[in-house]
Protein backbone atom coordinates (compact mmCIF):
# COMPACT_ATOMS: atom_id res chain seq x y z
CA UNK A 1 0.00 0.00 0.00
CA UNK A 2 1.67 3.17 -1.23
CA UNK A 3 -0.51 5.26 1.01
CA UNK A 4 1.40 3.91 3.96
CA UNK A 5 4.85 4.40 2.49
CA UNK A 6 5.83 7.02 5.12
CA UNK A 7 4.69 4.66 7.87
CA UNK A 8 6.77 1.84 6.40
CA UNK A 9 9.75 4.19 6.16
CA UNK A 10 9.31 5.13 9.82
CA UNK A 11 9.00 1.47 10.91
CA UNK A 12 12.17 0.68 8.90
CA UNK A 13 13.99 3.55 10.57
CA UNK A 14 13.01 2.52 14.11
CA UNK A 15 13.60 -1.20 13.62
CA UNK A 16 16.90 -1.19 11.74
CA UNK A 17 18.54 2.12 12.67
CA UNK A 18 17.28 3.17 16.11
CA UNK A 19 16.95 -0.30 17.62
CA UNK A 20 19.76 -1.65 15.43
CA UNK A 21 18.07 -4.99 14.78
CA UNK A 22 19.60 -7.05 12.01
CA UNK A 23 17.59 -7.38 8.81
CA UNK A 24 16.03 -10.78 8.11
CA UNK A 25 15.99 -11.71 11.81
CA UNK A 26 12.71 -12.92 13.30
CA UNK A 27 12.84 -10.32 16.07
CA UNK A 28 13.30 -7.47 13.58
CA UNK A 29 10.41 -8.77 11.52
CA UNK A 30 8.10 -8.95 14.54
CA UNK A 31 9.09 -5.47 15.77
CA UNK A 32 8.66 -4.00 12.29
CA UNK A 33 5.25 -5.65 11.94
CA UNK A 34 4.17 -4.22 15.30
CA UNK A 35 5.28 -0.62 14.65
CA UNK A 36 3.87 -0.55 11.12
CA UNK A 37 0.50 -2.05 12.03
CA UNK A 38 -0.06 0.00 15.19
CA UNK A 39 0.52 3.30 13.37
CA UNK A 40 -1.49 2.22 10.34
CA UNK A 41 -4.49 1.07 12.39
CA UNK A 42 -4.57 4.20 14.53
CA UNK A 43 -4.36 6.45 11.45
CA UNK A 44 -7.22 4.55 9.80
CA UNK A 45 -9.29 4.52 13.00
CA UNK A 46 -8.95 8.27 13.47
CA UNK A 47 -9.82 9.17 9.88
CA UNK A 48 -12.65 6.70 9.33
CA UNK A 49 -14.36 7.03 12.71
CA UNK A 50 -14.24 10.81 12.43
CA UNK A 51 -15.80 10.69 8.97
CA UNK A 52 -18.49 8.17 9.94
CA UNK A 53 -19.45 9.93 13.16
CA UNK A 54 -19.62 13.27 11.30
CA UNK A 55 -22.04 11.78 8.76
CA UNK A 56 -23.95 10.21 11.62
CA UNK A 57 -24.90 13.59 13.08
CA UNK A 58 -27.48 13.75 10.28
CA UNK A 59 -28.89 10.34 11.21
CA UNK A 60 -29.70 10.08 14.92
CA UNK A 61 -31.63 6.99 16.05
CA UNK A 62 -34.83 9.05 16.13
CA UNK A 63 -34.53 9.77 12.42
CA UNK A 64 -33.75 6.11 11.68
CA UNK A 65 -36.93 5.18 13.53
CA UNK A 66 -38.98 7.72 11.57
CA UNK A 67 -37.54 6.45 8.27
CA UNK A 68 -38.19 2.78 9.07
CA UNK A 69 -41.71 3.42 10.36
CA UNK A 70 -42.95 4.42 6.93
CA UNK A 71 -41.65 1.52 4.81
CA UNK A 72 -43.09 -1.59 3.25
CA UNK A 73 -41.81 -4.91 4.58
CA UNK A 74 -38.92 -5.75 2.24
CA UNK A 75 -37.68 -2.20 1.84
CA UNK A 76 -37.87 -1.98 5.64
CA UNK A 77 -35.58 -4.97 6.19
CA UNK A 78 -33.09 -3.71 3.64
CA UNK A 79 -33.04 -0.17 5.03
CA UNK A 80 -32.84 -1.44 8.61
CA UNK A 81 -29.72 -3.42 7.69
CA UNK A 82 -28.21 -0.49 5.82
CA UNK A 83 -28.96 2.11 8.50
CA UNK A 84 -27.63 -0.28 11.14
CA UNK A 85 -24.21 0.00 9.50
CA UNK A 86 -23.80 3.69 10.32
CA UNK A 87 -25.88 3.79 13.51
CA UNK A 88 -24.19 2.14 16.47
CA UNK A 89 -25.82 1.51 19.78
CA UNK A 90 -24.34 0.46 23.08
CA UNK A 91 -26.01 -2.58 24.60
CA UNK A 92 -27.40 -0.35 27.35
CA UNK A 93 -29.57 1.35 24.70
CA UNK A 94 -30.84 -1.94 23.25
CA UNK A 95 -34.07 -1.91 25.25
CA UNK A 96 -35.21 1.71 24.76
CA UNK A 97 -34.34 1.31 21.09
CA UNK A 98 -36.34 -1.92 20.79
CA UNK A 99 -39.32 -0.38 22.61
CA UNK A 100 -39.17 2.81 20.57
CA UNK A 101 -39.03 0.95 17.25
CA UNK A 102 -41.91 -1.38 18.10
CA UNK A 103 -43.98 1.47 19.48
CA UNK A 104 -43.48 3.44 16.26
CA UNK A 105 -45.11 0.54 14.38
CA UNK A 106 -41.90 -0.93 12.96
CA UNK A 107 -42.46 -4.71 12.55
CA UNK A 108 -40.53 -6.98 14.94
CA UNK A 109 -38.63 -8.58 12.06
CA UNK A 110 -37.39 -5.23 10.76
CA UNK A 111 -36.36 -4.25 14.29
CA UNK A 112 -34.34 -7.47 14.51
CA UNK A 113 -32.65 -6.74 11.18
CA UNK A 114 -31.45 -3.51 12.74
CA UNK A 115 -30.40 -5.22 15.99
CA UNK A 116 -28.24 -7.63 13.99
CA UNK A 117 -26.62 -5.25 11.53
CA UNK A 118 -25.89 -2.38 13.92
CA UNK A 119 -23.42 -4.19 16.20
CA UNK A 120 -22.11 -6.59 13.54
CA UNK A 121 -21.04 -3.97 11.04
CA UNK A 122 -19.37 -1.33 13.19
CA UNK A 123 -16.64 1.07 12.23
CA UNK A 124 -13.96 -0.31 14.54
CA UNK A 125 -14.33 -3.81 13.11
CA UNK A 126 -14.39 -2.37 9.62
CA UNK A 127 -11.21 -0.33 10.06
CA UNK A 128 -9.36 -3.31 11.51
CA UNK A 129 -10.50 -5.57 8.67
CA UNK A 130 -9.46 -2.95 6.15
CA UNK A 131 -6.09 -2.46 7.81
CA UNK A 132 -5.23 -6.08 8.50
CA UNK A 133 -6.92 -7.92 5.60
CA UNK A 134 -7.46 -5.33 2.86
CA UNK A 135 -10.57 -3.86 1.27
CA UNK A 136 -11.82 -7.06 -0.39
CA UNK A 137 -12.27 -8.91 2.89
CA UNK A 138 -13.73 -5.78 4.51
CA UNK A 139 -16.29 -5.53 1.71
CA UNK A 140 -17.13 -9.25 1.94
CA UNK A 141 -17.70 -8.79 5.64
CA UNK A 142 -20.06 -5.83 5.13
CA UNK A 143 -21.94 -7.54 2.29
CA UNK A 144 -22.49 -10.83 4.06
CA UNK A 145 -23.27 -9.07 7.34
CA UNK A 146 -25.99 -7.11 5.57
CA UNK A 147 -27.44 -10.29 4.01
CA UNK A 148 -27.44 -12.09 7.39
CA UNK A 149 -29.17 -9.11 9.06
CA UNK A 150 -31.88 -8.93 6.38
CA UNK A 151 -32.51 -12.70 6.30
CA UNK A 152 -32.44 -13.12 10.09
CA UNK A 153 -35.01 -10.33 10.41
CA UNK A 154 -37.22 -11.89 7.71
CA UNK A 155 -37.06 -15.32 9.39
CA UNK A 156 -37.82 -13.99 12.89
CA UNK A 157 -40.60 -11.80 11.50
CA UNK A 158 -42.07 -14.82 9.69
CA UNK A 159 -42.09 -16.91 12.89
CA UNK A 160 -44.75 -14.65 14.45
CA UNK A 161 -42.96 -14.28 17.75
CA UNK A 162 -45.18 -11.46 19.11
CA UNK A 163 -46.28 -13.72 21.99
CA UNK A 164 -42.64 -14.05 23.10
CA UNK A 165 -42.25 -10.32 23.65
CA UNK A 166 -43.00 -8.95 27.13
CA UNK A 167 -46.58 -7.64 27.37
CA UNK A 168 -45.65 -4.11 28.37
CA UNK A 169 -43.77 -3.61 25.10
CA UNK A 170 -46.97 -3.30 23.08
CA UNK A 171 -48.65 -1.27 25.83
CA UNK A 172 -45.93 1.36 26.01
CA UNK A 173 -47.23 4.61 24.59
CA UNK A 174 -44.88 7.42 23.82
CA UNK A 175 -46.14 10.58 25.47
CA UNK A 176 -44.19 12.90 23.25
CA UNK A 177 -42.22 11.79 20.23
CA UNK A 178 -38.72 13.20 20.17
CA UNK A 179 -37.24 13.87 16.76
CA UNK A 180 -33.68 14.73 17.63
CA UNK A 181 -31.93 18.03 18.09
CA UNK A 182 -30.87 20.18 15.15
CA UNK A 183 -27.10 20.72 15.28
CA UNK A 184 -24.93 23.55 14.02
CA UNK A 185 -21.95 22.61 11.83
CA UNK A 186 -19.56 23.43 14.67
CA UNK A 187 -21.47 21.05 16.92
CA UNK A 188 -21.30 18.28 14.31
CA UNK A 189 -17.52 18.59 14.14
CA UNK A 190 -17.28 18.65 17.93
CA UNK A 191 -19.49 15.60 18.18
CA UNK A 192 -17.33 13.73 15.64
CA UNK A 193 -14.14 14.75 17.45
CA UNK A 194 -15.44 13.74 20.89
CA UNK A 195 -16.82 10.46 19.58
CA UNK A 196 -13.55 9.58 17.81
CA UNK A 197 -11.54 10.36 20.93
CA UNK A 198 -13.86 8.33 23.15
CA UNK A 199 -13.59 5.30 20.86
CA UNK A 200 -9.81 5.59 20.60
CA UNK A 201 -9.57 5.89 24.37
CA UNK A 202 -11.66 2.77 24.78
CA UNK A 203 -9.99 0.49 22.22
CA UNK A 204 -6.31 1.44 22.26
CA UNK A 205 -5.12 -1.07 24.89
CA UNK A 206 -6.90 -3.93 23.09
CA UNK A 207 -5.40 -2.95 19.76
CA UNK A 208 -1.87 -2.64 21.15
CA UNK A 209 -2.13 -6.02 22.89
CA UNK A 210 -3.87 -7.61 19.88
CA UNK A 211 -1.25 -6.39 17.41
CA UNK A 212 1.53 -7.20 19.89
CA UNK A 213 0.46 -10.82 20.23
CA UNK A 214 -0.24 -10.86 16.48
CA UNK A 215 3.30 -9.65 15.77
CA UNK A 216 4.71 -12.38 18.00
CA UNK A 217 2.63 -15.03 16.22
CA UNK A 218 3.63 -13.54 12.87
CA UNK A 219 7.30 -13.87 13.71
CA UNK A 220 7.55 -16.97 15.87
CA UNK A 221 4.72 -19.36 15.04
CA UNK A 222 5.46 -21.60 12.07
CA UNK A 223 3.30 -21.14 8.97
CA UNK A 224 0.52 -23.74 8.66
CA UNK A 225 0.80 -24.40 12.38
CA UNK A 226 -2.98 -24.19 12.73
CA UNK A 227 -3.81 -25.79 9.38
CA UNK A 228 -4.14 -29.18 11.07
CA UNK A 229 -7.14 -27.95 13.09
CA UNK A 230 -8.55 -25.00 11.21
CA UNK A 231 -8.02 -25.39 7.47
CA UNK A 232 -11.00 -25.17 5.13
CA UNK A 233 -11.61 -28.94 4.97
CA UNK A 234 -12.20 -29.25 8.73
CA UNK A 235 -16.00 -29.24 9.08
CA UNK A 236 -16.04 -28.38 12.80
CA UNK A 237 -13.82 -25.29 12.53
CA UNK A 238 -16.58 -22.84 11.55
CA UNK A 239 -19.18 -23.71 14.24
CA UNK A 240 -16.44 -23.91 16.85
CA UNK A 241 -15.09 -20.48 15.89
CA UNK A 242 -18.63 -19.07 16.08
CA UNK A 243 -19.15 -20.47 19.59
CA UNK A 244 -15.79 -19.17 20.82
CA UNK A 245 -16.67 -15.72 19.45
CA UNK A 246 -19.81 -15.25 21.59
CA UNK A 247 -18.19 -14.29 24.93
CA UNK A 248 -15.52 -12.07 23.36
CA UNK A 249 -17.77 -9.13 22.52
CA UNK A 250 -16.04 -6.24 24.24
CA UNK A 251 -12.69 -7.24 22.83
CA UNK A 252 -13.47 -6.99 19.11
CA UNK A 253 -10.66 -4.44 18.78
CA UNK A 254 -8.05 -6.84 20.11
CA UNK A 255 -9.46 -9.96 18.49
CA UNK A 256 -9.17 -8.88 14.86
CA UNK A 257 -5.39 -8.22 14.79
CA UNK A 258 -5.02 -11.57 16.51
CA UNK A 259 -7.07 -13.53 13.99
CA UNK A 260 -5.29 -11.76 11.16
CA UNK A 261 -2.08 -13.37 12.40
CA UNK A 262 -3.85 -16.73 12.81
CA UNK A 263 -5.07 -16.60 9.21
CA UNK A 264 -1.44 -16.50 8.12
CA UNK A 265 -0.84 -19.66 10.10
CA UNK A 266 -3.44 -21.76 8.38
CA UNK A 267 -6.90 -20.75 9.64
CA UNK A 268 -9.23 -20.60 6.64
CA UNK A 269 -10.66 -17.18 5.70
CA UNK A 270 -14.32 -18.22 6.03
CA UNK A 271 -13.63 -19.52 9.53
CA UNK A 272 -11.98 -16.20 10.41
CA UNK A 273 -14.91 -14.18 9.06
CA UNK A 274 -17.42 -16.34 10.98
CA UNK A 275 -15.41 -15.85 14.14
CA UNK A 276 -15.34 -12.08 13.77
CA UNK A 277 -19.07 -11.91 13.03
CA UNK A 278 -19.80 -13.95 16.17
CA UNK A 279 -17.56 -11.65 18.23
CA UNK A 280 -19.39 -8.51 17.09
CA UNK A 281 -23.01 -9.59 16.72
CA UNK A 282 -23.64 -12.28 19.34
CA UNK A 283 -23.06 -10.66 22.69
CA UNK A 284 -23.94 -12.12 26.08
CA UNK A 285 -24.38 -8.73 27.83
CA UNK A 286 -26.82 -7.67 25.12
CA UNK A 287 -28.82 -10.90 25.53
CA UNK A 288 -29.06 -10.28 29.28
CA UNK A 289 -30.40 -6.78 28.70
CA UNK A 290 -32.86 -7.92 26.03
CA UNK A 291 -34.28 -10.41 28.54
CA UNK A 292 -36.11 -7.43 30.04
CA UNK A 293 -38.32 -7.14 26.98
CA UNK A 294 -38.49 -10.67 25.58
CA UNK A 295 -38.73 -14.27 26.72
CA UNK A 296 -35.62 -16.43 26.80
CA UNK A 297 -37.05 -18.47 23.94
CA UNK A 298 -37.03 -15.47 21.64
CA UNK A 299 -33.43 -14.66 22.56
CA UNK A 300 -32.51 -18.26 21.79
CA UNK A 301 -34.31 -18.04 18.44
CA UNK A 302 -32.50 -14.76 17.73
CA UNK A 303 -29.08 -16.22 18.61
CA UNK A 304 -29.76 -19.44 16.69
CA UNK A 305 -30.93 -17.71 13.50
CA UNK A 306 -28.01 -15.26 13.49
CA UNK A 307 -25.56 -18.02 14.51
CA UNK A 308 -26.81 -20.26 11.68
CA UNK A 309 -26.38 -17.39 9.23
CA UNK A 310 -22.81 -16.85 10.43
CA UNK A 311 -21.91 -20.54 10.21
CA UNK A 312 -23.39 -20.76 6.72
CA UNK A 313 -21.41 -17.68 5.63
CA UNK A 314 -18.24 -19.20 7.05
CA UNK A 315 -18.71 -22.44 5.11
CA UNK A 316 -19.55 -20.56 1.94
CA UNK A 317 -16.41 -18.44 2.05
CA UNK A 318 -14.28 -21.44 2.89
CA UNK A 319 -15.56 -22.98 -0.34
CA UNK A 320 -15.26 -19.85 -2.46
CA UNK A 321 -12.06 -18.23 -1.16
CA UNK A 322 -9.46 -20.77 -1.99
CA UNK B 1 -37.30 25.39 40.23
CA UNK B 2 -36.14 23.28 37.31
CA UNK B 3 -36.95 19.59 37.27
CA UNK B 4 -34.20 17.65 35.55
CA UNK B 5 -34.29 13.94 34.83
CA UNK B 6 -31.52 11.71 33.53
CA UNK B 7 -32.86 8.74 31.57
CA UNK B 8 -30.67 5.64 31.48
CA UNK B 9 -30.31 2.17 32.92
CA UNK B 10 -27.07 2.86 34.74
CA UNK B 11 -24.50 2.78 31.94
CA UNK B 12 -21.20 4.69 32.44
CA UNK B 13 -22.32 7.53 30.16
CA UNK B 14 -25.54 7.97 32.15
CA UNK B 15 -23.53 8.51 35.33
CA UNK B 16 -21.30 10.97 33.48
CA UNK B 17 -24.33 12.83 32.17
CA UNK B 18 -25.68 13.17 35.71
CA UNK B 19 -22.33 14.50 36.96
CA UNK B 20 -22.05 17.00 34.09
CA UNK B 21 -25.52 18.41 34.74
CA UNK B 22 -24.87 18.73 38.46
CA UNK B 23 -21.49 20.38 37.83
CA UNK B 24 -22.88 22.85 35.28
CA UNK B 25 -25.77 23.93 37.52
CA UNK B 26 -23.85 24.19 40.78
CA UNK B 27 -21.30 26.16 38.72
CA UNK B 28 -24.09 28.71 38.11
CA UNK B 29 -24.52 28.98 41.87
CA UNK B 30 -27.70 26.92 41.86
CA UNK B 31 -28.52 24.71 44.82
CA UNK B 32 -29.81 21.19 44.39
CA UNK B 33 -33.20 20.78 46.08
CA UNK B 34 -33.75 24.55 46.07
CA UNK B 35 -33.17 25.73 42.51
CA UNK B 36 -33.26 22.37 40.75
CA UNK B 37 -33.98 18.70 41.30
CA UNK B 38 -32.01 15.97 39.61
CA UNK B 39 -33.59 12.51 39.39
CA UNK B 40 -32.60 9.33 37.63
CA UNK B 41 -35.18 7.45 35.59
CA UNK B 42 -34.07 3.85 35.24
CA UNK B 43 -37.33 2.14 34.36
CA UNK B 44 -37.09 1.03 30.73
CA UNK B 45 -40.78 1.48 29.94
CA UNK B 46 -40.57 5.00 31.36
CA UNK B 47 -37.51 5.79 29.26
CA UNK B 48 -39.19 4.52 26.10
CA UNK B 49 -42.39 6.38 26.93
CA UNK B 50 -40.47 9.66 26.72
CA UNK B 51 -39.54 8.78 23.15
CA UNK B 52 -35.85 8.31 24.01
CA UNK B 53 -34.06 5.64 21.94
CA UNK B 54 -30.45 6.21 22.91
CA UNK B 55 -29.40 6.65 26.50
CA UNK B 56 -28.48 8.81 28.32
CA UNK B 57 -31.43 11.10 27.77
CA UNK B 58 -31.70 14.47 29.46
CA UNK B 59 -35.16 15.85 30.27
CA UNK B 60 -35.79 19.35 31.59
CA UNK B 61 -39.27 20.14 32.94
CA UNK B 62 -40.70 17.22 31.01
CA UNK B 63 -39.07 18.11 27.69
CA UNK B 64 -36.38 15.89 26.12
CA UNK B 65 -33.39 18.07 25.25
CA UNK B 66 -30.66 15.55 24.45
CA UNK B 67 -30.19 11.84 23.81
CA UNK B 68 -27.37 9.43 23.15
CA UNK B 69 -24.52 11.55 24.42
CA UNK B 70 -23.02 13.14 27.51
CA UNK B 71 -24.11 16.78 27.37
CA UNK B 72 -21.60 19.62 27.59
CA UNK B 73 -21.78 22.30 30.28
CA UNK B 74 -22.45 25.02 27.68
CA UNK B 75 -25.38 23.08 26.23
CA UNK B 76 -26.88 22.40 29.63
CA UNK B 77 -26.81 26.10 30.52
CA UNK B 78 -28.39 27.10 27.21
CA UNK B 79 -31.20 24.55 27.70
CA UNK B 80 -31.90 25.92 31.16
CA UNK B 81 -32.29 29.45 29.82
Amino acid sequence: MNLFYPVRWFADLVTYSVLGLGRETILAEAVHFFIFDVIKIFLLLTIIIFAVSYIRTWLPAEKVRDILARRSKYVGHFLAGLLGIITPFCSCSAVPLFLGFVEAGIPLGVTFSFLVSSPMINEVALVLLLGMFGWKVALLYVGSGLVIAILAGLVIGGLRVESLVADFVFKTRVQSAYHGQELKSRERLEFARDYTLSILKKVWPYIIVGIGVGAWIHGYVPTDFLARWASADKWYAVPLATLIGIPLYSNAAGVIPLVSALTEKGVAMGTTLAFMMAVTSLSLPEFMILKNVMKTRLILIFATVVGAGIVFTGYMFNLVLK
Amino acid sequence: MKKIEILGIGCPNCKKAEEEVRKALTGLGWKEGQDFTLTKVQDMAQIAARGVLMTPGVVIDGKVVSTGRVPKAGDIISWIE
